[in-house]
């Protein structure tokens, strides 16, 4: 699948936080086999390095990088963050929020089409943000944007998929553009449902990042993204309400 | 003059957004700024005047999710 003509085959966007080292960091990278990484701004305190040398692993983690505005919770901020991430990280990829309630961290989606439009206009590549509706993702798409970030359920809440119903009707009703669920995948076989239903990539990060063995959990999520596409490619079979028999019922003998 | 940087207000002899970060010492590194809310690009930096309770961000890489 191509994301604003970047080829993303492997399906699988990871976050960069709350990590135990840098060294975690990066060898979760390499094991999750990550297509993109996230990576967001903060503050930088006066002849501080904290930044330098993240700028540099990330560098050195060889996969392109996708700037967030977490945090913001207007358009103003959001937009400023945006303008200031692509100067910083050199490309006009953003991953847009715009949050409209603390608790739950769910996307503000007035706030989120009016800084997509900005954006957009502006040359941005904007990765929304968004919540599984369908009106607020065709408004998104006609301010200029051309993948979708639907949620799974709360930041960080590994919840998984809240509203399954939700978000096959969105994949039925956006067949042709990139989706992606972007929050509350809690393990990997939340991760390999999405898939099956035919997301084409996930983000992750508190969920390996905060895992017991982050390495091991980045290479269970890389092997449950495939598995899941690998069962989407092969057609499901049809769920139904009733039992059918696998074995074959015809020549059974009668041993009553 | 007492301006905000970075949520702590501080007192400064630069009335240019480039005084201030050489001032403050961020000599090095790869930053953005923007002050009172909006963005100032890199190579506008010298052109940004400085006054008395104006807000100056100055933001770095860092991970996020």
């Amino acid at each position: 699948m191509r994301f604003y003509g970047t080829e993303l085959a492997g399906g699988l966007m990871l976050g960069t936080a709350q990590y135990p080292s840098p060294e975690s960091l990066a060898e979760a990278v390499r094991a999750a086999r990550a297509d993109v990484v996230t990576v967001s701004l903060r503050r930088e305190s006066a002849g501080g390095r904290a930044g330098e040398g993240f700028w540099s692993l990330t560098r050195d983690l060889g996969v392109p990088v996708l700037p967030n505005t977490a945090g913001c919770h207007t358009v103003r901020e959001a937009v400023t963050t945006a303008h200031m991430a692509r100067e910083v990280f050199e490309t006009d990829w953003i991953k847009l929020e715009v949050i409209g309630d603390s608790d739950t961290l769910q996307p503000d989606v007035f706030g989120l089409t009016e800084a997509a439009r900005i954006l957009c206009e502006e040359g941005f590549r904007v990765f929304p943000y968004t919540t599984e509706d369908l009106v607020v993702a065709e408004r998104l798409l006609s301010v200029g944007c051309e993948v979708l970030m639907p949620w799974g359920a709360p930041i960080g809440s590994g919840k998984g998929l809240n509203n399954p119903f939700g978000l096959r009707m969105m994949r039925a009703h956006f067949p042709d553009v990139p989706l992606v669920i972007d929050a509350g995948i809690g393990v990997p076989s939340h991760a390999a449902r999405a898939m099956e239903m035919g997301y084409d990539a996930v983000l992750i990060n508190t969920a390996v990042a905060k895992a017991g063995n982050p390495v091991t959990m980045a290479r269970a999520f890389r092997l449950a993204v495939d598995a899941g596409r690998l069962a989407r490619d092969a057609v499901p079979m049809e769920e139904r309400d009733m039992a059918s028999p696998s074995t074959p019922v015809l020549g059974k003998a009668c041993l009553v | 003059m007492k301006i905000t940087v970075n949520g702590d207000e501080c007192e400064i002899s630069s009335y240019t957004l480039s005084g201030l970060l050489e001032e403050l010492g961020y000599t090095t590194g790869r930053i953005a700024t923007a002050v009172d809310g909006l963005f100032v690009p890199a190579g506008l930096r010298g052109d940004q005047c400085l006054g008395e309770g104006m807000r100056v961000e100055i933001l770095s890489p860092m991970q996020g999710g």
